[in-house]
């Protein structure tokens, strides 16, 4: 590719990529992001692929392998433009069906279709399936027009417009300003306003700045960063560009976890393609702007998502926070000012820029603009990535878009916010997504994780996991997150395993005051949360725990028993064979039992009776 | 790709102590671990003292001090797998192989680990077997997948021999 060196060229390669594509008559837009590798969708676009090209394809229909369409619990997926068609759990079998029917006849093929669980109809276009309907999806719909390892496709779809569009004249100051109008706040937890983030690092003396995308999503059950930086690479590099043009960096990182090996291979790709094209590097498109990105992979620590112990780690040491006296967009990576954004962060900038603030603004509420993405996840029917305005009530989430629980359950509570958010329980479903709502709820929006629970899921079990999490993940410098947190998991093990009592409760509410008054960074500060909140909201089954010694849900090992229920058992011999631990006996036909001394509660019988036969009480 | 030596990881990066963990990250992606040669080398390659590379070694989940088994089964432990039982697969990889997260079974053959999130939530629970992503997954289907991984690999072993 050659670069380019003015903005003129940058429109003109636009004109002639849209030239070359005029012949082409359909589009096939396949999920390559990794929940649909998951389920093998690789093998389906070669299948696709090779049909194509079979049946005299190739040149009018394009195959586009996209990042997440967002819908991964039907995954594999494929939309097909123009008609907007959708398939789901498609195989590599279907292949030329889709090409000989769909493509070349435009006829459906009705098995492919999803059907809405509602009312048990199939539905041909996915604007109308219930879970994208209730959707605004301004920054997850451009991944299904776009092939992330492309420039081309990014380009062409008006990609680095907004970039020409302050180099030919809007000052930094203006930026900013705009970005200050919009509203935007940071999308990874704090919800620190953007513009005056930017602002104070403009402000800041020193001409060697730096930005800085955060790509350690490291919030269990989170993984839209993941899935915009590996869908639309550039989207995030090009808000960086516009970022440190606002502020006066020459320099970016994008901080990216080793745990997603494909949003670190496409952020490598789009940097490298961006270099080429002359985006990247010393007068960019002819202007006096000079900008570069690196990529750093991280290594496998929580607490690289807090921003000083990030920029140590790019720093190449190890990462522990720092005391903030002093903020980072003043003395930041190497001691230089420095803005950090959340990935999702900056994928909003571009379409501020190019739609103007009051446009971001018109969305959301009072203090909480735009949309926000959020990982619908757990015990519920349609799980996958959702991108809501701000403001959007919790029930609307839950359950128009997710559906409800599965297997006819009962929804009992929702986590948000990861580690250092919160639970919610069904009756404060009303409440909105929103900074200030969700944080006075005792919860937070954080990076945005939703995990949805169900009466099999133990409160208390929750509060535990998450201590757990925070337990291992703590770095350890300071002594209340440290310690503090040892002794609540010590606790709250405690009551998890019969050995609880009743004054416990109230140590565990002033350690957790403690730790939250105290500890050094953010992450120790709201590592409370999780226990806070389920105390809150939840304290009946810490008591059922501490006193009757049970566990409602059937989860903590040590309180429950499992058993075999006669009237559903038929005999057929499945968990028999499955039991490693020869806890289960019965004859052909005959109702099994479980030998209560031998069996490990491993769950084996459980997962494999088709009867739901197995209890635990 | 044939690994490259610790001569090509270093190339570029001498002397540039920010560059330590993408070097440590290339040396355990080539090697599968980070031995205490490797360390010394790094140092030196590096310009980081031998203490400050050990520390930042040890630090970081992604970095193993010692040679993994020959097929790592990651077990994904995020909060959405949790809320699916994903402990309970824990527990059996651990009663099937005998062995803790972060140990090798004596024969080499497995290793376990324990991961914070893999990022592939809505398809949980999920455990990794190399870099390839088992989801939906159940106690029941966790045994036989190791029983399977297991006969694969004694009937490679068979073949091996009678070739």
């Amino acid at each position: 590719m050659t670069r380019l060196n003015s903005f003129r060229e940058l429109e003109h390669l636009r004109e002639q990529l849209r030239e070359q594509r005029k012949n082409i008559t359909s589009t096939v837009m396949i999920c390559g992001g990794t929940s649909c590798q998951a389920s093998r969708s690789r093998a389906v676009i070669d299948a696709v692929r090779k049909e194509l090209s079979k049946q005299g394809l190739g040149m009018s229909v394009r195959l586009c392998v996209t990042g997440c369409h967002g819908f991964c619990e039907q995954g594999p997926v494929m939309i097909i433009e123009p008609s907007k068609m959708f398939y789901c759990h498609v195989s590599p079998d279907d292949a030329f069906e889709i090409v000989s029917q769909t493509l070349v006849k435009g006829e459906v093929i009705e098995r492919l279709l999803y059907t809405d669980p509602a009312t048990g109809e199939r539905v041909q276009t996915y604007p109308e399936i219930p879970f994208y309907r209730a959707q605004d999806r301004q920054i997850l719909s451009q991944n299904l027009m776009i092939d992330p390892c492309s420039i081309e496709d990014y380009i062409t779809a008006g990609g680095y417009s907004a970039l020409t569009k302050v180099l030919r004249g809007i000052a930094p100051v203006d930026i900013i300003k705009e970005i200050k109008s919009s509203g935007l706040r940071g999308r990874g937890g704090g919800g620190f306003p953007t513009g005056r983030k930017w602002d104070e690092c403009a402000e800041a003396p020193g001409d060697e700045k730096y930005v800085i995308c955060n790509a350690d999503e490291g919030d269990p059950g989170a993984y839209m960063d993941r899935c915009v930086l590996e869908g639309n690479p550039h989207l995030v590099l090009e808000g960086m560009m516009i970022g440190a043009w606002a502020v006066g960096a020459q320099k970016g990182y994008v901080y990216v976890r080793n745990e997603y090996p494909l949003a670190v291979k496409h952020s490598r790709i789009a940097v490298k393609q961006a270099r080429e094209l002359g985006l990247f590097g010393n007068n960019i498109l002819g202007s006096s702007f000079s900008f570069d990105v690196d990529i750093a992979r991280g290594g496998g620590a929580f607490v690289c998502g807090e921003s000083t112990a990030l920029m140590a780690s790019v720093e190449g040491k190890v990462g522990e926070p720092r005391p903030k006296d002093v903020h980072a967009v003043v003395d930041g990576l190497y001691h230089k000012p420095t803005v950090l954004n959340n990935v999702e962060t900056w994928a909003n900038v571009p379409a501020i820029i190019l739609n103007g603030a009051s446009w971001f603004a018109s969305k959301g509420t009072p203090d909480s603009k735009g949309t926000k993405i959020l990982a619908l996840t757990g015990r519920i029917k349609n799980t996958g990535l959702v991108e809501v305005a701000m403001g959007t009530p919790i029930r609307t989430v839950v359950f128009d878009i997710g559906g409800g629980a599965v297997n006819g359950k009962q929804v009992k509570a929702v986590q948000i916010g990861g580690p250092s958010g919160g639970c919610l329980p069904v009756d404060k479903f009303d409440l909105a997504v929103d900074y200030d709502v969700l944080a006075e709820a005792g919860s937070m929006v954080g990076s945005g994780g939703m995990v949805v629970m169900d009466e099999e899921s133990c409160m208390v079990d929750v509060a535990k996991y998450f201590l757990a999490f925070l337990q291992d993940e703590s770095c350890g410098k300071c002594v209340p997150c440290r310690i503090g947190i040892d002794r609540m998991l010590e606790i709250i093990t405690d009551i998890t395993e019969g050995r609880g009592r009743p004054e416990q409760i109230d140590v565990l509410e002033e350690l957790a005051d403690t730790v939250s008054q105290t500890a050094l960074c953010g992450l120790g500060k709201t590592a409370p949360n999780p226990v806070l909140t389920t105390l809150r909201y939840f304290r009946p089954e810490y008591k059922a725990h501490i006193y009757q010694k049970k566990c409602q849900a059937g989860v903590c090992k040590a309180l429950i028993t499992y058993s075999i229920d006669p009237d559903k058992c038929n005999g057929c011999g499945v968990c028999l064979r499955g039991c490693a631990h020869k806890a289960i006996t019965g004859g052909k036909k005959q109702v099994h039992t479980i030998d209560t001394r031998l069996c490990q509660k491993c769950g084996i019988c459980r997962s494999e009776c088709k009867f739901d036969a197995i209890q635990v009480v | 790709m044939p690994p490259q030596t610790l001569e090509q990881i270093l190339e570029g990066r001498r002397s540039q102590p920010h560059q330590l963990i993408e070097v440590l990250q290339d040396v355990q992606e080539d090697y599968g671990y980070i031995s205490e040669k490797d360390m010394q080398a790094v140092s030196q390659g590096v310009g980081v003292p031998i203490m400050e590379v050990y520390r930042v070694a040890s630090f970081y989940k992604a970095f193993r001090l010692r040679p993994a088994g020959k097929i790592v089964l990651t077990m994904c432990m995020g909060t959405a797998c949790h809320v699916r039982s994903s402990r309970l697969l824990l527990d059996q990889a651990i009663g099937q192989l005998g062995i803790k997260p972060g140990e090798v079974t004596l024969d080499g053959l497995f290793s376990i680990e324990r991961v914070n999130c893999l990022g592939a939530c809505a398809m949980g629970p999920i455990v990794e077997e190399n870099g390839s992503y088992h989801h939906h997954m159940t106690p029941g289907k966790l045994r036989k997948l190791i029983e399977a991984i297991r006969r694969r690999e004694t009937e490679d072993n068979q073949n091996d021999q009678t070739q």
